[in-house]
This record gives C-alpha cells, structure tokens and sequence, in this order.
C-alpha cells in the first residue's frame, strides 16, 4: 500500500510530534517562573497551577467518564426496539 | 437603497416562500438575495427602531432595535449565509424553505418588543425548525423530530402561561428585564431554560440535532439555544441561580461528549458546555460578563458551525459519523481536515483564535465577582472542551487508526462555508476590536494580555498532554458503538412504558365493557325471540274461534257495565 507512507503513518514522525508537544509544555513550565504574572485568584498565584490544573483536570475527567460508561452504556441499539429499524438514508438527497 | 423600513423578519418570511416555489439556480439566486436584502434592510434601520401595534387594548411593540439584540440580527444572519453556501448542493423545497423560515423565526424572536410577538416566533422556530430533523427522512429521525417538537411546544406553553399571568399581574407585556420573582417569572424562565437546555432539560438537543440532516444540524446550531440564551439576557441578567445552572451545564456535558461514539453527538453535548459559559455570563450579569456572555454567543454560533459542517461533510461523504468506524480520513479529506482544526482551535480557545477572546471575558468576570468555584469548574470545563472538541473530534474523524474509507473531498459548497467560518474565527481572534465594539456595553477590555495568553496555552497543553499520556498508557476509553443513557431515558423507557401500559390497560377494559355489553344484548335478543317464538307467550297462532270468543265476551262485559 503506497498511502502508508503518509506523514502520520511513520511511527517516527508521531515520534516527532509528540517530542514537540513535550518541548512545549517544558517551555510553559518554564515562562511561569520568568513571566510576571498579575493575578486576581490566591491559586492562580501558584507557580504550575495551570498546567497541572489542566492535567488532572483531564485525568480525572477521563477516569470518572470511564465509570459512568460501566453504569450508562447499552447496546446501540438500546431504543430501536422503540422506534422502527432505521433505513439507510439517500445520502445524496442531502 | 431601500427607502422602505421593514421589520427584520419579512424579509426571510417572503424568501421561504419564494423558495418553495423554484428550484435550482434560480432557487439559489432566491436564498442568496433574501439574505442580503434583510441584512441591508437591518443596517439602514435607525438606531432605535420600533413597530408598535394595539391588539384588544393591548399595547404591542413587535419590532424593537436596542443595543443588545443588534448583534444577534447580524449573526444570524452569517449564520443563514454560512448555512446557505453549504446546502446548496441539496435539492429539497422543503429544507431550504423550512430553513429560511426557521432563520426569519429566530430574527423576529431577538427583534420582538413584547412578550406576545416572542410567543408566536418561540413557536414557529418549533415548528420550522422540526422540517430540518424530519429531512433526514427515515424513521428514527421522524421519531426523534417527534420528541424534540413536543418539548419545543411544551416550552412555549409554559411561555404563554407565563405570559398571562405577567400581563395580568404586572398589566404590561413589554419584553424586558422580568427578574425571578413569582409564578409567572418561573414559568417564563422554565420556558427559556428548556430552550437554553438546562441540566434535565437538555436532551432535546443532543436527542434530536445529531439525526439531522448535514445541513440540517448547522442551522440547528445556531439558532434555537442562541435566542434562548439572547431572552434570558434580556429578562434574567444578575440571576444568581443562573451562574450555578451554567457552571453544572459546563461540566456535566463534557463527561458524556469523552463517551459518545457519534461525532455530531460529541458537538451537541459540547453545545450544551458553551451555553454553560453563556449563562454563567448571564447570571453574573456585571457589564463584561454580559458582554462576555453576548460575545461568546456569537463566537459559538461560527466555530459551532464550522465543527458541525466538518462533520457533515464527513457524514456525506462517507455515510458515517461514529468515532469508532472512522479514522484516517485525512487523506481523503485534506482540506475538511485543516477546517476543522481552525474550529477545534477556536472552540478552545486558543490565544488568536475566536474562542478565547470571548471565554475569557467570562472567565475574567467571574474572578472579579469572587464567583471561585465558579471559577475552577469552568476552567475545568474549558480544559475539557479542548479534550473532546478540540482533539476528540478531530483525531477520531481524520486520524486515530485508518479505517481504510477512501471518499472524495467534501463539495467546494462545503468548503467555501466552511472557509468563511474558518475565517471568521481567525479574524474575531486576532482582531477582537472589530466584535467588541458592537458588544451591548462599551468595553476597553483585552484578551491579550501576557497573563492570559500564558495560562490558556499551558492549560491546553497539559490537557494535551493528558490525552497523550492516556492514550500511550491505553487508559483512554476506546470508541464503542453504544448508547449512553441521559435524561432522555426518563421519557423513552419508564415513562412510554408506562404510557404504553396504561393505554394497553385502557384498551382492556374497553374491550372488557364491549364485551359484557354485547353478551347482554345477545342475551336480551334470545329472551324477546323466546317471548315471540312459536313457543312463546306472545307468539304461536290463536285460532279465529278463540278471537271470538274473547270479543263476545268483552261486548258482554260492557253492556253488563252499562246496564248496572
């Protein structure tokens, strides 16, 4: 297959990628002790609140969305019993 | 130009029904010179404008143009345009029409000086807007048309009971501040709240706008919740209650958009998030909150836009749209791609993308006020937009593992709105003077500010660094075809079960009444045949003989009777 050599098909060039992403979050980290920040918020004031607010933020987010789904989850097809069985849709109508 | 001054809804009320009556081009031409004549008509209005009309002694204000509503004129109409360009692929009367008849809905709703006129346009957006779901044209989305029309009408009767009771007790029906005071105050903010979708009330929304058609959903997004959120601006600003309701509908959301499969579900939970926002702006109710809250209406209605177009080109390109049967359609579809991440940037909010110069306006308001919790959980809630919106969409749709779907990139249409969208977002974002001098109150405030810019970008980062680090760990929940259950359970399980069981009650006892009923009247016929039977005692023959007898004796008596 000629189209695996995508861009984002390299493991490498993900590799790549995410390298930046952590250069970049080093970087902010960083600016948090140089920049002078005016702040109206007592925690706003912590040296890495953001980001680690952001970061736990999402963990936990994830997390808890992961149990609601061991409570919340049902078939696909949960409600077709209520309603008739769906036709596939002439896409092109639309 | 036009020398005539019409009020801003006309205009789309003519062109829906001039639409229904050509078809191709000249169907096009038709939708394209209603939205400019309206929005010229809207521009050459005075500052100020009014209709006002008697009705039995009532005094109504239908047109009235102020500050706050202005902007909303305009943004609807961009969104109209938006909308236009790209269904104009779409050969369906009834769409188009239904469509501009929905967007002239929406104007007249923001443009209405009394509560009497919004009654009647809260209602015709209903029931214009239900053509876009019903469009789809199969039986699920009849059904969930079905649902969202009910609960859209149940919202107007509450609007209209309201009504009353405030024309009675306060003998006005201006359309201004109310304030949460008395039945018919509640009623009217229950009214715009289910419009709004408050937590409970939501799941018309991301029931319904997700089985809409592609085009359908992009004008669904942008004008039901955005009048909403424009009427309880206008008669509940300062609410406290407010700012609780919006923080709970900027995070309860944004737990079901990490688990739906279907994309265009994702954007709606997200939605409700961004109506959160708003209305926490709205419940503060502070000068730059308001203003926050109006800016943010605005920003929403284009970068929502522009993620529910991508995704319909998804949709119609390749007839899905679950995160869990898509993936790597980057290479097919480059240039969606790209759009869609201008989206994804801006429903973020990142620094010079549209997103973050409204959101911090919010944002900034709340800290001002001591709102802190509120404060914390919507930051929570903006780190968790760019977690499902911002990444989810765009990674599951155009990368994550390749599907193998091979489709053609989506119609020049498509990418032509979706380009004017993308632009908007970009410009607002690096220049927010331009949307900040029509904001309702005068403002000198700036996004751009070293503090701001900073914050936002390690906040996005680190949740970037979240999704990676989930991802690499293989804690990220993988995409399922399901359902999740939502408030919406409550009416389509116990309550229809229990509507089917007391209808299947009414049929048996009905059944019961026919049959008890037929029984007796057999019963009776069999008795009257017995009577009149050969055998019976008013049927068999008499002889003549008899007869005769029985008159002789009758005459007897009478003349015994006489002679006595």
């Amino acid at each position: 297959m000629s189209e695996s050599q995508d861009f984002f098909d390299k493991p490498e060039n993900i590799k790549r990628i995410l390298h930046v992403v952590y250069g970049i979050c080093a970087l902010l980290v960083v600016l948090d002790f140089i920049v002078h920040r005016h702040t109206e918020h007592p925690l706003e004031g912590l040296y890495g609140f953001y980001p680690i607010y952001g970061f736990v933020g999402c963990v936990v987010l994830v997390l808890v969305a992961k149990l609601m789904r061991k409570v919340l989850m049902r078939d696909e097809n949960y409600y077709q019993g209520d309603d008739a069985p769906v036709e596939e849709v002439d896409h092109a109508k639309h | 130009m036009l020398s005539i001054e019409l009020p801003p809804f006309l205009i789309f009320y003519l062109g829906a029904l001039l639409a229904a009556f050509c078809q191709g081009r000249i169907r096009a031409v038709v939708l394209f010179a209603t939205i400019a004549l309206s929005a010229l008509n809207l521009w050459q209005l005075p500052q100020g404008f009014s209709i006002t009309a008697s009705l039995m002694g009532m005094e109504l204000i239908p047109v009235q143009l102020d500050n706050l509503n202005l902007l909303f004129g305009y943004l609807f109409h961009i969104a109209a345009l938006i909308g236009v360009v790209y269904s104009l692929h779409v050969q369906d009367r009834l769409q188009q029409s239904a469509a501009m008849l929905y967007a002239g809905s929406a104007l007249g709703a923001v443009f209405a000086g009394d509560l009497l006129t919004l009654f009647l346009f809260w209602e015709m957006l209903a029931v214009s807007s239900v053509f876009l779901i019903w469009a789809r044209g199969n039986e699920r989305s009849y059904q969930a048309g079905m649902r969202y029309l009910i609960i859209q009408v149940i919202s107007g009767l509450l609007l209209l009971a309201g009504i009353i009771l405030h024309y009675q007790t306060s003998g006005s029906l201006a359309f201004s501040y109310i304030g949460l005071e008395g039945t018919a105050a509640w009623l009217i903010f229950i009214a715009f709240g289910i419009k709004c979708a408050f937590p409970g009330f939501h799941t018309w929304l991301t029931d319904a706008y997700p089985e809409a058609t592609p085009s359908g959903t992009v004008f669904l997004s942008a004008f039901t919740t955005k009048v909403a959120v424009y009427a309880m601006a206008r008669a509940f600003p300062g609410t406290e209650l407010l700012v609780t309701i919006g923080a709970a509908m900027a995070c309860f959301p944004i737990f079901y958009a990490v688990i739906e499969n279907d994309l265009r579900r994702v954007l709606a939970y997200s939605l409700i998030t961004q109506l959160g926002f708003m209305i926490v702006g709205i419940g503060i109710g502070t000068e730059l909150a308001i203003n926050g809250a109006v800016a943010h209406a605005f920003n929403d209605v284009i970068f929502k836009g522009l993620l529910f177009m991508s995704m319909g080109a998804v949709l119609y390109r390749t007839g899905r749209i679950n995160g869990s049967e898509l993936g790597g359609l980057y290479k097919s579809m480059p240039k969606t791609t790209l759009l869609c991440i201008v989206g994804a940037a801006s429903i973020s909010a990142f620094p010079l993308f549209s997103g973050f110069v409204s959101k911090s306006m919010i944002m900034s308001a709340a800290l001002k006020e001591h709102y802190n919790i509120t404060w914390l959980l919507l930051l929570f809630a903006s780190a968790g937009v760019f977690h499902h919106a911002g990444i989810k969409i765009p990674y599951f749709a155009f990368f994550a593992h390749d599907s193998g779907i091979r489709c053609k990139e989506a119609p020049r249409n498509m990418l032509v709105a979706m380009s004017i969208a993308a632009t908007l977002c970009i410009v607002i974002g690096c220049f927010p003077g331009l949307l900040y001098r029509h904001l309702p109150f005068a403002t000198d405030y700036s996004a751009y500010d070293v503090t701001h810019i900073l914050t936002q970008t390690q906040l996005l980062f680190f949740s970037a660094l979240a999704f990676i680090w989930l991802n690499l760990k293989g804690l990220y929940p993988p995409e399922l075809p399901s359902t999740n259950l939502d408030s919406d359970w409550l009416y389509r399980r116990p309550l229809a079960r229990l509507w089917q069981g007391a209808w299947a009650a009414c049929l048996k006892l009905d059944s019961l009444f026919r049959g008890a009923s037929t029984r007796l009247g057999q019963a009776m016929l069999q008795r009257v045949a017995s009577w009149q039977g050969p055998e019976g005692v008013f049927g068999g023959d008499i002889p003549i003989g008899a007869m005769v007898a029985w008159i002789c004796g009758l005459l007897a008596a009478i003349l015994l009777v006489h002679f006595v």
